[in-house]
């Protein structure tokens, strides 16, 4: 091999370093504009709580119930998720108005404002059993979205909420809500974790 | 720090093995155009993260290369230097804070280095 690369002719070689020089500039001007703040541990925290809130819901005497478990969920979720970004941007403010964050804002926020209008309008009908599929899906198609301008692995955290909401929507009626848990307890755990040991906090 | 694709880059040609560090390498330091202040590889990925970034920290700069404070520092200094990256300094909370951002002639010197690897490649494949 060594004596292949030693007289391989000097034209080719030239344009590998070349190339790869350019690859090496496209790749960091593409990793210093992605958004990096999105904290493992806020995730970490935001599974720990949807673990409680399953046990809670699974409680309650009538889906109403359970619904409105959930909902309060969503609230502390989002509260955990900006004190815990905050927190992972602390000194660092103005990434938060900077492009690569905006760019993650605009991806997250369509599919979310989707799911509040898809929540409130099969409350109105009564068809709870729908909510946790649609909620797991709509989810994943948010973080999926938003994930193209941040970390590399949230993306297969938003593909892996969408396939248990698919399974959610498959499975016999009453599997919903456990699986419902297991995304949003199991999945953030997880995920929570790799982000937090690989991306720093 | 977070980890990033810029610190997990190929290794920069001046540190790869004697071998590797090939004459393809030499040719392309020798030739006469060639900027050698940008050619270098913290820098040419420091002036490109700029490029693509108003402005950015030092700290930021730090975790994106994979440098140490004193690398990364010796670095910025000759682009300031060379009139390519310009260095905002002041305090917050009493901590002072260093952001550094592209010049117009940073810019304009990383266009030349880009539109010069694409003669290079054009050159050597072309044919």
């Amino acid at each position: 091999m060594l004596h292949a690369i030693d007289h391989d002719p000097e034209p080719p070689r030239l344009a590998d370093r070349a190339e790869d020089n350019l690859r090496f500039i496209r790749s960091a001007m593409e990793s210093s504009s992605r958004f990096t703040e999105v904290s493992g541990v806020g995730m970490l925290l935001i599974g720990v709580t949807a673990v409680a809130a399953t046990l809670v819901a699974a409680a309650q005497s009538s889906d109403r119930a359970a619904v409105l478990v959930w909902e309060a969920e969503a609230v502390v979720a989002v509260a955990i998720g900006v004190l815990a970004t905050l927190h992972k941007a602390r000194g660092r403010w103005q990434r938060l108005l900077a492009a690569p964050a905006r760019k993650f804002a605009l991806g997250l926020m369509p599919p979310l404002a989707a799911g509040g209008v898809l929540t409130f309008v099969l409350q109105r009908e009564e068809l709870f059993d729908l909510l946790p599929g649609m909620w797991l899906v709509i989810y994943g198609a948010a973080i999926a979205a938003a994930g193209a301008f941040s970390v590399r692995i949230l993306p297969a955290l938003g593909f892996s909420f969408m396939a248990v909401g698919t399974l959610a929507f498959l499975a016999p009626s009453g599997w919903a809500w456990w699986l419902l848990g297991t995304g949003f307890g199991g999945l953030h755990i997880v995920f929570g974790a790799v982000i937090a040991r690989r991306y720093g906090g | 720090m977070a980890e990033t694709d810029a610190a997990r880059q190929p290794t920069p040609p001046d540190e790869g093995s004697p071998r590797r560090a090939s004459s393809a390498e030499r040719a392309i330091a020798r030739s006469p155009q060639l900027d050698s202040v940008i050619h270098e590889r913290t820098r040419l990925g420091l002036v490109s993260a700029l490029a693509a970034n108003e402005r950015l920290s030092f700290v930021e700069l730090k975790s994106l290369l994979g440098a140490t404070d004193g690398n990364l520092s010796a670095h910025a200094r000759k682009l300031e230097d060379a009139g390519y990256i310009t260095a905002h300094k002041r305090f917050e909370d009493r901590v002072p804070r260093t952001e550094y951002e592209l010049t117009p002639a940073g810019r304009e010197a990383l266009q030349r280095y880009v539109e010069h690897m694409e003669a290079l490649i054009r050159v050597a494949r072309g044919r």
